[in-house]
């Protein structure tokens, strides 16, 4: 019998030499991640179970954890700002050294910094206190998110149990269309699967089409692979990990392959050439339409921000359509971490932003939770690079929030209307 | 256990209608229950008791994977909910977490159980009895390792 590439990994993990899907294990824990939201939730976990008679003094291992701070950074009111004074507590008690604390020099949002910090390697066994934790399995990692209880379990024994899951794999075929992104496939493909197509199970990538696709956007592949309700998305690491991670410093870790022949329990079949920009209407990443059909909905607001939609790429693309044009409605774009900031600085890419007329504001997760910073008010229209347009998720219950590329969002906010970038004139 | 309906006839209630994300900064559970649902329903903290059972459809818990979404449900008193499914972080919270019981429901019951129905449940006869309608349903066994953490009181209690 076979494995493929998540099986593998469960099965070095949990210390046996084979898994199929459905078997419970115990695994241990390579990389464990904490927030300012998770963290203080974490925090709860531990003061809960000290009333109840548990001596907590020392973590498993304090060197595989580590901390950010994203989503309510720059702190948004009080509350918040004690949650990171908590953290730092925190991590400070326990001996944990790889805290990235906004103000002094690279923070950002979790899910990038665990790729633009070498964080996660490929081959590890990598949880997270927060949903999108999936992203990181575009390095090849296996990577999941978990809530608080279950990371607290994690910090204090360094085990957690997962049921094998099934894998759909996903096969692309051809390199995408130049005003195709990978967020246009996965939207599209969530559109076919629905919020709950691949619940429980893993969701692996590959195909030409992913080898010929650049890091950063097979990212957003595995990003948004908790839309459709996975417990992991993964790609099977190639070159362009390599030399990604290269770049990072980061040369030792024990890639791990599937079997030439593994399993999967069904695979979907996608040309690139026939892709086009999708859009996710409101309120479900699954409710997608073709963006030229709705080049009458009528924008308040374009938003470029996220794990999703604020990687360095995507700002690229932003800027190969805001150049030389002006935005049409209120746009704002938040690199999603000081380092990706600082390269679109050193590129100029700030600089076309400004001129188009754009805010640019500090890495956050703020206004994709509808938390501060930008939120939505009843009855405004956003599109968004984001990752979910659930009721209420960018502000008010009755705002709208349209899910779509860089390319689009950004076409978009030059007309002040949902535009496909081919239309752009 | 038994407890009365409150029903919310749709599929895909997320984690943020659940617990909306200006929230996320609280980590006092009985404050947070006050904004249980509010994304979905306002009356929600109104009208819920102590005891109540959710009955949902399709993906119940979709979305983020905020503990607080179960805390908010069971400080509400909410002790369990009744879906035909759950997403996956959601599920494995409100288990390891000891907070309510995830319970999955076949289509019959789903559409035979009214808002204000009083129910029974013993899940060790995975059994539902409609009390005010005097019909019985039949759950979903819990899988063999959610049984045993549900039964140890939550994963921190459990012996692998």
């Amino acid at each position: 019998m076979t494995m493929n590439i998540t099986e593998k990994i469960l099965a070095r993990a949990s210390g046996k030499t084979r898994v199929s899907p459905g078997d419970v294990v115990f695994v241990s824990v390579d990389k464990v991640m904490l927030h300012d939201v998770s963290g203080p939730g974490v925090i709860a976990v531990f003061e809960k179970l000290r009333k109840q008679g548990m001596k907590i003094e020392k973590l498993w291992d304090p060197s595989k954890v580590w901390v950010a701070e994203d989503h309510f950074v720059p702190s948004a009111d009080q509350v918040s700002a004690q949650n990171i004074v908590m953290l730092s507590n925190f991590t400070k008690q326990f001996g944990i050294e790889r805290h990235f604390k906004y103000g002094m020099g690279q923070y950002g949002i979790c899910h990038t910094l665990s790729h633009e910090e070498a964080m996660v390697l490929p081959g590890e066994m990598y949880v997270g206190g927060d949903s999108h934790t999936n992203t990181t399995g575009a390095l090849g990692a296996f990577a999941c998110g978990l809530g608080h209880t279950d990371v607290a379990y994690v910090l204090l024994y360094g085990k957690i149990w997962f049921r094998v899951p099934e894998t759909i794999y996903f096969k692309l075929n051809g390199k995408l269309p130049s005003h195709v992104m990978a967020k246009d496939f996965i939207l599209k493909i969530i559109g076919d699967i629905g919020t709950d197509g691949a619940a429980y199970k893993a969701m692996q990538f590959g195909g030409t089409g992913i080898s010929e696709m650049s890091v950063e956007e097979r990212l957003t592949l595995t990003n948004m692979t908790t839309e459709a309700g996975a417990k992991n998305g993964i790609i099977e690491p190639d070159q362009k990990i390599r030399d990604y991670l290269a770049l990072r410093g980061a040369t030792k870790y024990n890639e791990m392959h599937g079997d030439r022949d593994a399993q999967f329990e069904k695979t979907y079949e996608y040309e690139a050439s026939e892709l086009e920009p999708i859009v996710a209407k409101p309120y479900s990443p699954e409710n997608i339409a073709v963006a030229r059909d709705l080049s009458s909905i009528v924008l308040d607001k374009a938003y470029i921000g996220s794990c999703t939609g604020a990687k360095f790429e995507d700002l690229q693309a932003v800027a190969r359509i805001l150049k030389g044009r002006k935005v049409k409605v209120r746009t704002e774009i938040l690199p999603a971490a000081i380092s990706i900031f600082r390269k679109a600085l050193d590129d100029g890419l700030v600089k076309i932003f400004m001129d188009a007329g754009v805010m640019i504001g500090p890495p956050t997760c703020g206004a994709c939770c509808g938390a501060h910073m930008g939120v939505l008010a009843k009855d405004e229209v956003c599109i968004s690079t984001t990752n979910r347009n659930f009721p209420g998720r960018m502000g008010h219950v009755e705002s709208k929030t349209y899910l779509a590329s860089p390319l689009v969002v950004a076409a978009s906010a030059v007309t002040g209307k949902i535009t496909d970038p081919r239309d752009l004139k | 256990m038994k407890g009365s309906v409150i029903k919310y006839e749709r599929d895909n209630i997320d984690t943020d209608v659940i617990l909306p994300g200006p929230y996320l900064k609280i980590h006092d559970y009985n404050e947070l229950a006050k904004h249980a649902m509010e994304g979905l329903d306002i009356n929600f903290h109104s009208k819920v008791k102590e005891g109540d059972f959710i009955v949902a459809g399709r993906n119940f818990g979709c979305g983020s994977s905020r503990e607080h979404a179960p805390i908010a449900l069971a400080y509400s008193g909410i002790k369990a909910v009744l879906a035909l499914s759950f997403a996956r972080i959601f599920y494995r919270n409100a288990v390891d977490g000891a907070f309510l019981l995830p319970i999955e429901i076949d289509e019959n019951a789903y559409k035979e159980i009214s808002e204000g129905d009083v129910l029974e449940i013993e899940t060790s006869k995975n059994e539902i009895k409609n009390l005010t309608k005097d019909t019985i349903y039949k759950m979903k066994p819990f899988p063999e390792l959610i049984g045993k953490i549900i039964a140890a009181g939550g994963l921190f209690n459990y012996k692998p």
